[in-house]
């Protein structure tokens, strides 16, 4: 905050040090945008960065909401997503094979992205409502499922193995820091261990594809290994100063498959070598560092479980992007968040950081008042 | 539910555990942040070459630019295989713009075949990026103006110049140095060179060219360009120059070799002339000869066909492939094992026009009274090669058959060497043991000794293995045929008693200089003779013919054939000729030795006796070349327009 006669109180009170961090990885993601386009501001880097700019501005609105609004609204909007996915699945048309949007007029509403911080919202909600000593008993654990599962298997079957993901992580996350007894989280994950291969048998032909050649690369380096391979290529060959600004060749001449979207961390790694990408890293780090900070001075459990919430969904978005594009983890179609071209990731990204910044304020707020 | 008190859980349990399990969701965050950071300096740091590598060999393509061919060039330098600029036409299938258009257009300026317009669009279908197909080659300068003017409508297309090989000598050197031509489907899944897929690059096909691919091949340069992944070129890099194929010096003689190859004449037969001390290939012609200009480009069908029904056989190399009964052009050999093995030279045979073995008689060509071996030699008696021949037995001429050449496989730089056979006891007994249908009978009789003395029966030779057995005896020394390079050293001497080598080449001089069967032929030269042997392999048994192979049909005469060496007195020279059903070693084979002998001494005199000669015939080799080929060539175009 800063501190000033000059600077009017209210935007004084705006977390400048945070925007300028997610400014800066913004402005980041516009440059790797104009390179990818062969340096042109067409056709990514500007709409890009207007739609920054726009969502930027609504998280810096969002801000303004008081914790109370923030509470009284998550089960409704919890509740209208959840609408919003089940119309996905009834009225929703097959894009890119799989039915992921809900056409509104000039709209297109992917309502799997508000899950994501909703998610975090509502599950914060719920324990913030359960007392205390309720919260190892069965029926502060089987609501809490519910509620993670319901929109989770929604978005699973769309399908979008990628959001799925997420959102459960998201949620799991938040029920993990309410005080979940652990076998809980245990159980079902030896569940997974024994159960995964005749869960791998009822997966999709591309998402099975996609786990094969995620544990053998070489098995399909023409098909779906290509986008792997061609990304470690990227990312190796920068080097640790890497080729230069405009001079990444895997980009430029298209070896590197979706280099403006999935994969546009490697296009920056190609150009900027290790130092660029070690730079954009520690700057999610130090967002989402901030968003923990939020959670951890917080004086309301609903504040301590949501920021918390919110920010796993950032570390989530960034870490899984970044794992499957280093070749940690199969592509699961998941951008990487401020730097990947695409208006959604952004969406939620700032929603999120509007929601983390409110209950900051809050915090703020609160305290002078003590 | 029932409350436990000793599970209870307070608001401060709960902030216990909220802070501890914050602290645990940290430290994985931070450590996922760590392994991020970890893996991208793996792959950038420890793997950074191995990727750079990938990327590269990723962005940069290589252009084939093919190399230039080496020259053949003869042991003066003088070229034989050489390379002529010509023009041709690619379309570079990622800058084509119009096909449709631009196809119609090159069909019309550069007279098309229905053929290769399919083929062209067959190869710009299969085709992809920047590797260009070729639309046609060898295209004349109007064609090729006629393109290049048109130029800024026809995107894609590149006329360029080319190299097409060219054979100064033509059928001269047919078979002695092959063809090029582009590389079939299988020889590029054998190599894998993208080179050979290279527009207008030639490989060669047939003799020397083939033989010699790795040195005549050079090395391809290429245009560097880089290129996007679906082979769009982005900018052209600094070019890799290529390397001409090295040039390489035969042994051979050119102007002897077209000389001997236009002596031959209509006849179908071949002729080897060495030099006799070191083994040096001078000419090695058989006729008639394909023109290997003309496969070069290619060739129609109707020209194979022309030449692959040919009964003199245009497209076999009669000097290496085929075999011959040598007849008595092997008895100077026959010689020198009776005096090896204590036959006195001067020891005599009556012959009364025959040798009774048994109760068969084995003829002779005449009746040439009592001879000694000078004059058995020089009248070419078989009588005395069966009386003699009989008396040592054939398992003693055969080993000096092997190390005067006969039957042996020499180390030369071709494609193939049919090398025959020297008969002797052992090989009858093997033969028989393989197929007992073939030879009647397992053990070697004296009848078989009989007829191998006088060079039939199983006996059979190729003509290089006469002529080195000439150039062994000529000089005494035991040298290889080589063709490629030339020589200075003389080869290591045979170890043959200089007597022995000396009575038989006094024989062989007598065939031509004294009253022996090659008199027509003597050197028309001052000072130089020709010594020789003459020789007549039958076709048929000579019982089965009346007029003993001397007439009738052309394919049932006799071949001529003729063994010989020069100057007489200080050999140089040594060879063979062979003609296919020239009827007599003494008529066909040895005037066009003497003539090829006359042209390394007396170019002029040589030159004019050729010259009536090919008056006869109906004009040069290169004149009557041309004049058949044009033939052809109208049997074609009515064959075409007919169908």
């Amino acid at each position: 905050m800063i501190t000033s006669a000059i600077i009017p109180r209210p935007l004084a009170r705006i977390p400048w040090r945070l925007i300028f961090m997610v400014g800066g990885i913004g402005l980041y993601g516009i440059i790797v945008l104009y390179s990818a386009a062969g340096g042109s501001v067409q056709p990514w880097a500007m709409k890009q960065g207007m739609v920054f700019l726009f969502f930027l501005s609504v998280a810096i609105a969002i801000s303004w909401i008081r914790e109370a609004t923030i509470k009284a609204l998550v089960f409704p909007a919890y509740v209208a997503i959840v609408i919003m996915l089940i119309g996905v699945e009834v009225l929703g048309f097959a894009a890119k094979g799989a039915q992921r949007w809900l056409d509104i007029g000039p709209i297109r509403l992917q309502p799997s992205e508000f899950m994501k911080p909703a998610i975090a919202l509502t599950l914060a909600r719920f324990y913030d409502l359960v007392p205390a000593g309720e919260i190892r008993r069965w029926r502060a654990i089987w609501p809490a499922l519910a509620i993670l599962g319901v929109p989770a298997g929604l978005i699973l079957v769309q399908p979008d193995l990628g959001t799925c993901i997420m959102v459960t992580l998201c949620g799991l996350t938040v029920m993990y820091l309410a005080g979940v007894p652990l076998w809980v989280f245990l159980a079902p994950a030896g569940t997974i261990a024994v159960a995964a291969p005749f869960a791998y048998q009822m997966l999709h032909g591309y998402q099975k594809k996609r786990i094969d050649t995620f544990l053998d690369p070489e098995s399909d380096p023409l098909g779906t290994g290509y986008h792997i391979a061609q990304s470690k290529i990227a990312i190796g060959s920068g080097g640790v100063w890497g080729k230069g600004f405009l001079n990444g060749s895997q980009a430029h001449l298209d070896y590197l498959p979706e280099g403006h979207t999935d994969f546009a961390f490697a296009s920056l790694a190609e150009e900027w070598g290790l130092v660029g990408g070690v730079i954009l890293i520690l700057a999610f780090g130090a967002v989402i560092r901030w968003g923990m900070r939020v959670s951890a001075v917080a004086r309301t459990r609903f504040a301590q479980l949501s920021a918390a919430g919110l920010t796993a969904c950032i570390f989530f978005y960034a870490s899984i992007n970044l794992m499957m594009v280093m070749g940690l983890a199969p592509v699961v179609g998941v951008p990487l968040p401020l730097i990947s071209y695409g208006g959604s990731a952004v969406m939620t990204v700032m929603l999120c950081l509007g929601l983390l910044m409110a209950l900051e304020r809050q915090q703020r707020t609160v305290s002078r008042l003590d | 539910m029932k409350m436990d008190n000793a599970r209870r859980f307070t608001s401060a349990h709960q902030s216990l555990t909220f802070s501890r399990r914050m602290m645990l969701l940290g430290a994985a965050q931070a450590g996922i942040g760590a392994l991020l950071i970890g893996r991208m300096s793996w792959l950038s740091i420890a793997e950074n070459e191995h990727y750079q590598l990938l990327s590269e060999s990723n962005r940069v393509q290589l252009i084939v630019v093919p190399p230039r061919r080496g020259w053949i060039v003869d042991r003066k330098g003088k070229p034989i295989a050489i390379n002529r600029s010509d023009f041709r036409v690619d379309i570079i299938p990622d800058q084509l713009e119009r096909p449709a258009q631009t196809l119609a257009t090159l069909r019309r300026l550069l007279n098309l075949s229905p053929d290769d317009f399919e083929r062209i669009l067959r190869e710009l279908k299969g085709s992809k990026g920047y590797q260009p197909v070729q639309v046609a080659e060898n295209v004349p300068y109007e064609q090729y103006a006629g393109v290049t003017v048109r130029l800024p409508e026809l995107a894609g297309v590149q006329p360029m110049r080319g190299f097409s090989r060219f054979y100064p000598a033509g059928p001269a050197v047919g078979h002695l140095i092959g063809y090029v031509g582009a590389a079939s489907a299988a020889e590029y899944e054998k190599e894998k060179n993208p080179l050979l897929i290279t527009p207008g690059f030639k490989i060669g096909k047939e003799g020397l060219e083939e033989t010699l691919e790795s040195r005549l091949r050079g090395i391809p340069g290429g245009q560097r360009v880089e290129l996007t992944a679906r082979g769009k070129l982005v900018r052209e890099l600094t070019p890799k120059p290529d390397r001409s194929g090295g040039t390489v010096q035969l042994a051979i003689d050119a102007d002897l070799q077209e000389f001997t190859a236009r002596r031959m004449g209509e006849e179908s037969g071949s002729a080897v002339i060495l030099d006799c001390l070191t083994g040096d290939i001078l000419a090695m012609v058989s006729m008639p000869a394909y023109d290997p200009n003309s496969f070069s480009d290619g060739i129609g069908s109707m020209e194979w066909k022309n030449l692959s029904e040919d009964p003199r056989k245009p497209l076999l190399n009669k000097v290496l492939n085929s075999l011959y009964p040598p007849g008595s052009t092997i008895k100077p050999m026959g010689a020198l094992a009776l005096l090896r093995h204590g036959i006195n030279p001067t020891d005599r045979v009556h012959c009364g026009g025959g040798y009774q073995l048994g109760n068969r008689f084995f003829r002779c060509l005449g009746r040439h009274g009592s001879v000694d071996m000078r004059r058995a030699i020089a009248k070419s008696c078989n009588t005395y090669f069966y009386a003699m021949g009989n008396r040592i037995g054939y398992d003693r001429i055969a080993p000096m058959a092997r190390q005067l050449g006969l039957g042996q496989k020499f180390d030369l730089p071709v494609v193939s060497q049919n090398y025959g056979t020297v008969p002797d006891s052992a090989w009858k007994a093997r033969k028989y043991a393989q197929n007992r249908r073939v030879v009647e009978r397992p053990d070697w009789t004296n009848s078989d000794t009989l007829n191998a003395s006088i060079g039939q029966g199983f006996l059979i030779v190729n003509p290089i293995q006469l002529a080195v057995m000439a150039a062994r005896i000529a000089s005494g020394r035991n040298l290889q045929p080589r063709l490629v390079g030339v020589s200075r050293k003389p080869a290591p001497l045979i170890g043959l008693d200089p007597r022995h080598l000396e009575a038989v080449r006094g024989g062989m001089w007598e065939v031509v200089n004294g009253d022996g069967t090659a008199g027509a032929s003597r050197l028309p030269l001052d000072g130089i003779e020709m010594s020789g042997k003459t020789g007549t392999a039958q076709v048929r048994r000579l019982s089965a013919s009346a007029s003993r192979g001397q007439g009738g049909d052309w394919i049932y005469r006799d071949h001529g054939l003729f063994v010989f060496f020069a100057p007489s007195d200080k050999p140089r020279y040594a060879g063979a000729v062979v003609i296919e059903h020239g009827m007599g070693g003494a008529r066909a084979a040895a005037p066009v030795a003497k003539d090829a002998l006359t042209f390394l001494f007396d170019r002029q005199k040589a030159l004019a006796s050729l010259a009536a000669l090919e008056q006869q015939w109906g004009g040069t080799l290169a004149e009557r070349n041309a004049r058949r080929a044009a033939a052809v060539k109208a049997a074609a175009a009515a064959a075409t327009a007919s169908a």
